[in-house]
């Protein structure tokens, strides 16, 4: 018994080897053996192989087979990697769902610069409107069906009036149809200027160079005269003995915009400005232009509603449901007093400083100048 | 400029379309190849323009006629049918005693030439001399470089940006593994490029992946290196800015541990340790009977006191 079992067990043995055998057999066919690993990028389907090719420096003039040899366990050693993926089935057709590609390569046009908002949109912010959703068609009465609310065959269109009355303050024998072309024609040329104005800011937005050169060259007169001066001036004895071309002129307004008087000038508005200055300094109350603050503080608050509408909205957005903005007032705006104080304290600060930097003669200002 | 093509607003959605599309965009489409002859281009370099147009279709034209302009000199022209048929790369093909069977491979950045190198066609077999099976068009190629070439020197290394740039294809995100019909296969030797293309067959192997067996199926090219017009370093790294939303997201909070252990960390508030929720020991209540008995004993110590 003892040697059946021997026996049994030597079998078993010789079954383990042949199964594992026969699965390095089946690898075999798939392994390559290379000394350095190949570099993939999946995504791009790409593999590198680094290793120096001996193989083919042997071969000589023709290394067809060579290079084909070598193609072959590249392209198996890719193919392992690719069907180590995660797959799907996508009608009937084994997918498989590639990585994003590693690889950096440049772009082929410039990454759009975000655009500077329209002056309709700055104020739509400013107030908190938000565009209403319009129905596309509109119930026309006269010819009794649904028409488009704009373009063609529109549901009330203005040209198409036989009769219009003369309104009570006008001209009897002003022409009325050719007063509404010519309104229409200034609407639309004013719209037109807008657009080209907003397009025009835009446009001078996406030109923040650095050092004056843009690097593909889409540069305008001005700004290549600026960056010419600019560079004119960098040098270590800022600009003075830089040849000048031929014709070249002096450049013109590229120093800063500041006007001294001079010291001996008018010497009744010298003595008119300083005793003013002297009562300002000396008078208790400061000085206020109710004005401006009352404007400031109309614009903060208007902002501050917006804002908070747009929040609201927001999170209603998110949790669903649709709660009107609470407690939004839109009545008279706060007292007169209230105001003026409010704006006093905001006032109160600036007073003082940039009187105390108007000084007497050419005394120096010693410390920080405060605007 | 893009201003300018906005000045000018177009009246139809059609050439609305048209404008939006070739306007910059986040994400990109894919670059199309201008595949141009020379005013002395000859039989074999119009025959190697044409098979690369066969890989590359449909994202390639193939210009008919021959352009007398030389690329290296002034590349005006280059940028003209560039802007004019929205292709940002492009191969060129000419012929002179002096550098015979010429091939110049470039890219546009903006429509402006941002790289161009220049190759010399010593070995040229066709597509249509080798006569087997070929794959349809559009499939995407795998691409594989071999040799240590491609990495030493700055000229080889932008050659085979522009050669992955240039034969790559559309970015997918799946793909279906039956459809990996072909490969392309550049080797670097001896100051050499070999560039050959094969078709892929996959045999049966005993587990999952197969074995490839290959056949050489499309053109194959011996190229030699000629002149070079690499973009400047700061305009290459300007062409290679990815935009910020592009950029992949960085997780917070999640930290890996040189094990690979996975940490996370979460901000808590302070808790009042007075207002703890603890076990509740009944067994340790004060019963009523004792709670009187204190009351007393409290009492009786304040009388004393006062």
């Amino acid at each position: 018994m003892s040697l059946g079992g021997a026996m049994e067990g030597q079998s078993v043995e010789e079954l383990l080897a042949k199964a594992e055998r026969d699965e390095a057999e089946k690898l075999q066919r798939i392994t390559v053996h290379k000394e350095l690993e190949l570099e993939f990028d999946l995504g791009n389907l790409l593999a590198s192989d680094r290793n120096p090719p001996t193989g083919l420096r042997r071969a000589g003039a023709t290394p067809e087979a060579e290079l084909q040899a070598l193609a072959r366990d590249n392209t198996q050693l890719l193919i392992n990697q690719l069907w180590q993926l995660p797959t799907e089935r996508v009608e009937e057709a084994l997918v498989a769902r590639l990585p994003e590609p590693t690889t950096r390569l440049p772009r082929e046009k410039p990454v759009p610069r975000p655009r500077p908002l329209t002056r309709w949109q700055q104020f739509a912010r400013l107030k908190g409107i938000r565009p209403k959703k319009k129905t596309n068609l509109v119930w026309d009465e006269v010819s009794g069906q649904w028409r488009r609310r704009w373009g063609y065959q529109r549901a009330r269109d203005d040209t198409k009036e036989w009769l219009i009355e003369v309104p009570g303050g006008a001209d009897p024998l002003e022409d009325q149809f050719a007063k509404r072309i010519q309104a229409k024609k200034e609407r639309v040329a004013k719209n037109e200027l807008n657009r080209l104005r907003n397009l025009a800011r835009a446009h001078k937005m996406q030109v923040p160079s650095s050092a004056g050169m843009h690097p593909t060259g889409h540069q305008s007169k001005e700004e290549l005269g600026r960056a010419m001066q600019v560079a004119k001036v960098s040098t270590a004895s800022v600009g003075r003995f830089q040849e000048r071309l031929p014709k070249e002129k002096n450049p013109r307004g590229s120093g800063k915009k500041r006007k001294f008087q001079p010291l001996f000038g008018d010497f009744a508005a010298e003595k008119k400005s300083q005793l003013e200055l002297l009562r300002v300094m000396n008078s208790k109350k400061p000085q206020l232009d109710v004005t401006r603050a009352t404007n400031k503080q109309m614009r903060e608050e208007d902002q501050e509603e917006a804002a908070k509408r747009r929040k609201m909205s927001q999170k209603s957005k998110r949790k669903g449901g649709r709660q009107g903005p609470g407690g939004k007032r839109k009545g008279a705006p706060p007292s007169q007093g209230g105001k003026r104080n409010r704006a006093l304290g905001g006032r109160m600060n600036s007073g003082p400083p940039p009187l105390g930097s108007k000084r007497k003669g050419g005394q120096h200002q010693g410390g920080k100048r405060r605007r | 400029m893009d201003a300018l093509d906005r000045v000018v607003k177009p009246k139809t959605k059609r050439a609305k379309r048209f404008l939006e599309k070739r306007e910059p965009k986040l994400s990109e489409n894919i670059k199309n190849a201008m595949l141009i002859k020379g005013g002395n281009a000859n039989s074999m370099v119009t025959q190697v323009l044409k098979d690369v147009y066969a890989l590359k279709k449909p994202y390639g034209v193939l210009y008919k006629k021959k352009n007398i302009t030389r690329p290296f000199e002034d590349q005006t022209s280059l940028e003209f049918f560039s802007k004019k048929s929205d292709c940002s790369l492009f191969m060129f093909g000419s012929h002179n005693k002096k550098r015979p069977n010429n091939l110049v491979i470039g890219r546009m950045y903006d429509y402006h030439v941002l790289d161009m190198i220049e190759l010399g066609i010593e070995k040229f077999v066709s597509l249509k001399d080798i006569k087997n099976s070929k794959c349809p068009e559009g499939t995407k190629p795998m691409l594989i470089f071999a040799g240590d070439d491609f990495d030493v020197t700055e000229d080889y290394r932008r050659l085979k940006s522009l050669l992955i740039d240039f034969f790559r294809g559309p970015t997918v995100a799946n793909i279906r593994l039956a459809g990996l019909e072909y490969v392309l296969h550049f080797t670097a030797l001896n100051g050499k490029i070999y560039f050959r293309s094969y078709k892929l067959l996959l045999k049966k192997s005993g587990c999952r992946t197969p074995r490839i067996e290959l056949e050489e199926m499309g053109p194959s090219l011996d190229l030699v290196l000629r002149r070079t017009h690499l973009a400047s370093d700061d305009l290459y790294k300007l062409s290679m800015k990815m935009p910020k939303a592009l950029k992949p997201k960085k997780k917070k909070n999640v930290s890996q541990d040189t094990f690979g252990t996975t940490y996370g960390r979460i901000h808590m508030q302070k808790q009042d340790l007075s207002k703890l929720q603890t076990r509740k020991m009944k067994g340790l209540k004060k019963r009523p009977a004792e709670r009187i008995t204190e009351d007393q004993e409290k009492k009786s110590k304040r009388i004393k006191k006062n």
